[in-house]
């Protein structure tokens, strides 16, 4: 069992390399804003520590920089953070019946964009330590980019800044493409997902509702929608479909 | 409020956000349309986050399509997170060469 943890974990820090430089680029610039809001790089390390998250910091940054309430802070932070919500419920139903109360509490930790599509990726249960690994160097990544930011802000070539940027994408990419090659429903629902999410960002009014809000918004309305249209079997926790022939990861 | 109590409060927050559905949700739902909608949740959350996201990630729109179309292929035929994330990558670095 314990030999069994070590390779989860292994495997969870090697899945996390592309997260964890993808991560680093992203947090180079969050430091810089940090610096301009007055923030030294013992604070922004701390935050990026304690809030493992994107969006979430750049609110968190502009708060702080313009001396916000305590109540502003609060609601801004849940709005922003709101999809976490769902990504956690998710989350919730993918780790075993057996596992011990304090997983639930450090995986909750985990859980950013990127950590839950891997996570979400894996077939059956989740096993923690998996997660853990992945978060661990995700996280290195994200504190030290986020504290290079601060310190150095532009030491980075722009044109590999530029290219990072996209890592996170195309871990995305991997964990829904291949769900809908082996599923057309689920193909259906991500090129739904995506050109809603283009109309979003595209329409006069509909444009100006913000990142976060367009994420739940559409998850909600859509992924409720497939749960209607094509249930899974209460079973088996799949769709009651003949899937392809799985191929192997190995 | 000074910016040590700040982080504090919001990482707090932010913590609370993620934490809560973990503990309150921890028996298997048995709502078969709550257990469907959670099924799809990932797909179409991702999906959402990627598109159009990923073609203004980058300075120039071509670039961030490239990385799109090579991100789709590779994600077709290999599947695996860390060959794609850095195909994408690459697609962007040789974009940029020849534009």
């Amino acid at each position: 069992m314990r030999n069994n943890n070590a390779s989860y974990f292994r495997r969870g820090l090697r899945v996390g390399i592309p997260i964890s430089l993808g991560y680093m680029a992203v947090a180079f610039a969050l430091g810089i804003s940090c610096k301009s809001a007055g923030m030294n790089a013992l604070q922004s390390g701390f935050m990026s520590a304690g809030m493992l998250a994107s969006a979430g910091e750049y609110a968190a940054v502009t708060l702080i920089g313009s001396c916000a309430g305590a109540l502003e802070m609060i609601t801004t932070t849940i709005i922003v953070n709101l999809r976490y919500l769902l990504m956690g419920s998710a989350l919730s139903q993918k780790i075993g019946p057996d596992t011990p109360l304090v997983h639930r509490f450090l995986l909750s930790y985990c859980i950013t964009d990127e950590i839950f599509g891997v996570c979400s990726s894996v077939e059956g249960n989740l096993v923690p330590s998996y997660a853990y690994g992945c978060t661990l160097i995700s996280a290195i990544g994200w504190v030290a980019g986020t504290v290079g930011g601060v310190l150095a802000g532009s030491i980075l070539p722009a044109w590999l800044v530029n290219a990072l940027s996209v890592a996170l994408y195309g871990m995305f990419l991997a964990v829904i493409i291949p769900a809908a090659r082996k599923d057309r429903f689920i193909a259906g629902v991500v090129l739904l997902s995506m050109l809603s999410s283009y109309l979003f960002s595209a329409m006069p009014v509909l444009n100006r509702i913000s990142d976060g809000f367009r994420i739940i918004l559409l998850t909600l309305l859509i992924a409720g929608a497939a749960a209607l249209i094509r249930p899974i079997d209460p079973d088996t926790g799949k769709p009651c479909v003949k899937a392809d022939k799985e191929r192997s990861s190995s | 409020m000074n910016t040590w109590t700040s982080l504090i409060l919001m990482i707090v927050v932010i913590y609370s956000v993620r934490m809560l559905p973990m503990i309150l949700l921890r028996r298997s739902i048995t709502n078969t349309w709550l257990r469907s909608f959670l099924y799809y949740v990932p797909y179409v959350t991702l999906a959402v986050m990627t598109f159009p996201a990923i073609i203004r990630a980058t300075e120039s729109p071509v670039a961030g399509v490239a990385a799109l179309l090579v991100g789709l292929v590779t994600a077709w035929v290999s599947g695996d997170l860390f060959t794609v994330a850095v195909s994408c990558c690459a697609a962007v670095i040789l974009t940029g060469l020849f534009i």
